[in-house]
């Protein structure tokens, strides 16, 4: 009975490791709740900074994060969510095809900071589009491909092939069968892709410190080749590069960028759990 | 004959279309890397080698020695690894084999929710509540040290390991855990003797993979471990300041003057980066791709 007793006590060990990994995450996040709520007023949410960011609110911020996230979704979704189509739908397993996939894997491991260099480069300074919203989404969207096409392939894949088949005993073509059956019965997972895609370039900072961020900006952005104020670049300088800053301002901003991110987080599990109960296949 | 040709030629042009996505991806890669050497190249041209291996990294005074940046990256990725490989590991099995239902429940969304917070809040975490902790714990004059940037990018890396083993795991037979037990063995025994060393290749891709995204870390690291440009080479190196390529690279590009030495140097920084995760990955994809094609595991 010994090796029971020893599994009892394995399993109990693995229990608590298991809540080593989880406690901490349960800390930073009450934490920041905790210390951030107070900050949290009308003014600080639709004001402006005021007395160099130690007062007002973080308006451009927010409006330049959401602005950000915005634009690398228009270019970021159409591209991925076509890779995938043709990864899943047209390509054969050819020597192209694994080349393909083996840039992919390589785009998701590339560092952010690498990615902002590659932005100043190519976007800032080559193409002239200046330290700029494009430039910045751009390099954001380029960040956030490999995510989308990996998730939406894997959805298209889910799809079961005498789907497709039976369109095609019907006479339909190829796009017929992507567009009418295929695409409808994946969105549910495509959109979750997108969503968690969207969700890492809405919280980074490297990828935007050459490209776009502004480090104080007390106004919304007013064309594409603006600069603007983000989220997280916001939280990077007023907790390093701002001496005296008043504490709730600087948890107040971590909350609302928490926030921000942990709600399309949720969205997405929410869409995935809702479809996958209701999904007949 | 027009109604006949137009379906052929639309679906012509929208396989078009989605090819050229899906070949986007390899022109990205392609021009990441050839912007990196256009803009890093000069600086081998500009600063002689051995001052490019150098231990000092003042660029004020044209030394620009990478040796310590490199060697603060690995440490800080090294120890950060070798906190999350046990912890990511065992999670991985305790969520795979062991942990009822609810657990995972519970489980799943909050490491899913540890992937989404932005490093960036991790890092202002990092600097205001973990840093006077470990500055207490050591007895030294700043809690910005290697120690506390390990912490975080083990935290950091931990749902990238987690979830790279679990596919590991789920992909070893039942058969194999069947013959475990029916010879008498305890799940604890099968679970350590027989399904953890047959993922063992899987668990190698999670350690690389975790790797690639500890080195490529950017903010946190910079903001929790205290950028000092010295060579880590003492024992207690571990709980001192240390300075890591990427910290490096984003502190400074702001600073130089586009086309001076400095900023070349920092894109041949980037060049090492790019190449480091290059090789990572490319491993990492090696033993996914070689898994599939022998299929006798699945």
């Amino acid at each position: 009975m010994n090796r029971h007793i020893q599994q009892k006590i394995g399993f109990i060990l693995l229990g608590l490791t298991a809540l080593m990994v989880v406690m901490p995450i349960l800390f930073v996040v009450g934490h920041i709740a905790a210390s951030g709520a107070r900050a949290i007023t009308e003014e600080f949410i639709t004001g402006m900074p005021r007395n160099g960011m130690k007062e007002g609110g973080i308006l451009p911020a927010i409006v330049g994060t959401l602005v950000l996230t915005l634009g690398t979704a228009l270019v970021a979704i159409p591209l991925g969510v076509g890779g995938a189509i043709y990864l899943s739908e047209y390509a054969r397993d050819t020597w192209l095809t694994r080349t393909v996939r083996l840039a992919i894997i390589n785009l998701a491991g590339i560092p952010s900071v690498v990615y902002g260099l590659f932005g100043l480069g190519m976007f800032v300074l080559f193409l002239r589009f200046g330290t700029s919203i494009l430039a910045g989404c751009l390099t954001l969207a380029i960040m956030t491909l490999p995510v989308i096409v990996s998730a939406a392939e894997e959805a298209l894949r889910a799809v079961p092939v005498e789907f497709r088949t039976v369109i095609f005993s019907l006479g339909g073509t190829r796009w017929q069968s992507i567009r009418y059956i295929v695409l409808p019965q994946a969105l549910p997972g495509i959109i979750t892709g997108v969503i968690l895609g969207l969700l890492r370039a809405a919280g980074e900072t490297a990828p935007i410190l050459f490209t776009v961020a502004a480090f104080y900006l007390p106004r919304l952005p007013r064309s594409i080749f603006d600069e603007t104020m983000a989220l997280p670049y916001h939280l990077y300088v007023i907790s390093t590069h701002v001496p005296g800053m008043p504490m709730h301002i600087q948890y107040g901003t971590a909350l609302v960028l928490l926030v921000l991110v942990l709600s399309m987080n949720l969205l997405a599990s929410l869409i995935r759990s809702y479809y996958r109960k209701r999904r007949q296949w | 004959m027009e109604q006949m040709r137009r379906p052929r030629l639309g679906e012509f042009v929208i396989e078009s279309l989605v090819k050229v996505a899906g070949l986007s991806s390899i022109g990205f890669v392609v021009l990441i890397f050839f912007f990196l050497l256009r803009e890093g190249v000069p600086v081998f041209f500009e600063v002689e080698l051995t001052n490019l291996f150098s231990t000092r990294w003042y660029p004020t005074f044209g030394l620009f020695g990478t040796l310590p940046l490199i060697l603060g990256s690995a440490l800080v990725t090294l120890s950060a690894i070798a906190i999350a490989l046990p912890l990511g590991v065992v999670t991985a099995v305790f969520v795979r084999e062991v942990a009822p239902h609810w657990a995972r429940e519970i489980l799943k969304p909050m490491i899913e929710v540890l992937a989404g917070i932005p490093s960036v809040v991790l890092g202002f975490f990092g600097m205001t509540l973990l840093a006077p902790v470990v500055r207490r714990m050591l007895g030294m004059p700043t809690g910005l040290t290697a120690l506390t940037g390990a912490l975080i990018l083990a935290y950091m890396s931990l749902p990238t390991i987690i979830s790279v083993a679990e596919d590991a795991l789920d992909a070893v037979p039942k058969s194999y855990r069947d013959a475990g037990l029916a010879l008498g063995a305890t799940q604890w025994q099968t679970i350590w003797r027989v399904v953890v060393p047959a993922a063992r290749s899987g668990i190698v891709t999670a350690v690389m993979l975790g790797m690639g995204r500890a080195i490529g870390e950017t903010m946190a690291v910079m903001m929790v471990t205290g950028n000092a440009a010295r060579m880590p080479l003492t024992l207690d190196s571990l709980f001192r300041p240390v300075r890591t390529m990427t910290a490096t690279i984003a502190a400074e590009m702001g600073e130089v003057a586009e086309g001076s030495v400095h900023y070349h140097a920092l894109f041949g920084i980037g060049i090492i980066l790019f190449v480091i995760t290059f090789i990572l990955n490319l491993t990492a994809a090696a033993t996914i791709f070689k898994k599939r094609r022998r299929g006798g595991l699945r």
